[in-house]
């Protein structure tokens, strides 16, 4: 499985996301918290750029009039209809059996590592003092 | 393991291209308006406001998708204008990457909506102008609609005199929530005007409007004032039928826009069903009411139903009758249809043709410039 350098750690940096083109997928990235999560950067629905969307939370209730917010940051809402997706797992909240985008495996590897390959590095020329994303297809 | 695609073609008929029948164009800052307004207009805005019937002045009934009131979130252009202000980026993000060959303009401004009626239809002009000038002018795929302040038909009908030889006109846009149900003979002298030139009436939901937005009231939130959206729609229709309006103009067209279509073939049946019963209460409608629905009334597709199995959408069509249905993106709405990717059911490619340029290509005339 071909793995992908994609930027610099401190590229994506906390609470945000940025879009990756991996090979021919388009991928996202987001920094939850510290710790990185791809999917795919296309929503299942009609195809939005999921990258655009907002990063929220899950807002559940067991019965009218209250509510409780969950998963903060984890979940993303997708620009165009609002579908929302674990940036975990990439499954949907609404339809999580039916309805998921992919999901990537992603590290961080020191500079120094990967002068010596055996990574395809594609956009980064490195240095040995940087931390880098690395993206598994 | 794959991300999960729904069953669905993949493409929209890329070599003739698609006709989008609702595009929101919007003003790049709320004072572009008042260029194309009369001086006196001018001042009495800045002196007196703009007032619409929304309980909030300057605010959406339900705000919703904010920030920038239901926006996609990916439509703000580059400058840094509001989405589909721009016209350059309104080509590159709609027209071009959606294959979209001609694009019918909806404009959503409060011309016909404000209680101040000699404004509404100065309003009305300006909004006209400005599609013209903005839009429709410079660039020749997009066509404008006849904004007409309906609560006074003589001037609407004065509006419409005046754009109906203009083709870059290509229908009357009336909001579905007027004052009185829309087929009482108030409204007549617009659907005679309209009949007259051959232009169809775009009935457009309306977020505005001097009604509350459910037959109870006020909802609580904005996923019901979505749903609302076609039951206002259903008391549309069924009062043009119900008061005679094709009787006595039997060549009127009228165009259902946002809407939805799924509850079509129900409201068939059951105004069927009533009149049969309870015809002699209404002399004047001398058919089923199923035939002037079938005869009269097209309907744009989006937001499209998304049925659990989506072969359902296809009995839909075909109940329907695929050359009633016209393909609309609503761009750059949230709720924003893709052709690409949003009829979700397999559909004959003829009937496929038809929904997505034929049936607009003939009702608006299109070929003709």
């Amino acid at each position: 499985m071909p793995e992908y350098v994609v930027c610099k750690l401190t590229d994506i940096p906390m609470g945000q996301s940025r879009r990756f083109t991996a090979g021919k997928r388009d991928i996202a990235i987001f920094n939850v918290q510290g710790d990185l999560h791809a999917i795919a950067d296309r929503c299942p629905h009609e195809g939005a750029s999921l990258c655009k969307g907002v990063i929220t939370s899950l807002v559940s209730g067991d019965e009218p009039g209250e509510y409780r917010l969950e998963r903060q940051g984890e979940m993303v809402r997708c620009p165009w209809h609002g579908w929302e997706f674990d940036i975990l797992t990439g499954k949907s909240y609404c339809d999580p059996n039916r309805m998921k985008v992919r999901s990537y495996d992603v590290k961080v590897a020191p500079g120094e590592t990967l002068a010596e390959g055996p990574y395809q590095i594609e956009i980064y020329d490195v240095s040995v003092q940087d931390d880098y994303v690395i993206v598994t297809l | 393991m794959e991300a999960t695609e729904l069953d669905r073609e993949k493409t929209a008929p890329k070599r003739l291209g698609v006709v989008d029948c609702d595009i929101h164009p919007a003003f790049e800052n709320p004072q572009e308006l008042g260029k194309y307004l009369p001086q006196r207009w001018r001042d009495h805005i800045r002196d007196y406001a703009l007032r619409t019937p929304n309980p909030f002045l300057g605010a959406m009934t339900y705000p919703r998708m904010t920030p920038g009131n239901g926006m996609r979130r990916d439509s703000w252009p580059p400058s840094g204008k509001p989405p589909a202000s721009d016209l350059g980026f309104l080509c590159e993000q709609l027209l071009e990457q959606c294959n979209i060959e001609h694009g019918i303009l909806q404009p959503l401004a409060a011309g016909a909506v404000t209680n101040n009626q000699d404004l509404g239809a100065a309003l009305c002009v300006g909004i006209n102008d400005w599609q013209i000038d903005k839009f429709a002018g410079p660039e020749p795929r997009l066509r404008a609609s006849i904004c007409v302040a309906q609560e006074d038909a003589t001037e609407a009908v004065a509006e419409i005199d005046r754009r109906a030889h203009d083709r870059r006109f290509v229908q009357v846009s009336i909001p579905p929530r007027t004052i009185e149900p829309i087929g009482r003979r108030r409204y007549w002298p617009i659907f005679e005007a309209a009949e007259h030139y051959g232009l169809p009436i775009g009935l457009h939901t309306g977020a505005f409007g001097q009604r509350p937005n459910t037959p109870s009231g006020w909802s609580s939130f904005y996923l019901e004032e979505h749903y609302a959206a076609s039951n206002s729609l259903q008391t549309v229709i069924v009062s043009m039928i119900m008061e005679g309006v094709f009787e006595r103009f039997p060549k009127l067209k009228i165009v259902v826009v946002e809407g939805g279509f799924s509850w079509v073939p129900s409201l068939a049946w059951r105004m069927d069903r009533e009149w049969k019963r309870m015809g002699g209460e209404v002399p004047q409608v001398k058919r089923k009411p199923s035939e002037y629905l079938r005869d009269h009334f097209w309907f744009t597709t989006q937001p499209i139903e998304e049925p659990e199995e989506n072969r359902h959408l296809a009995d839909l069509v075909r109940w329907i009758g695929a050359d009633r249905l016209m393909f609309s993106t609503d761009y750059p709405h949230w709720d924003f249809d893709d052709p690409r990717f949003a009829f979700r059911t397999p559909l004959d490619p003829d009937d496929r043709a038809k929904i997505f340029r034929e049936n607009a290509m003939a009702l608006f005339r299109l070929d003709h410039r």
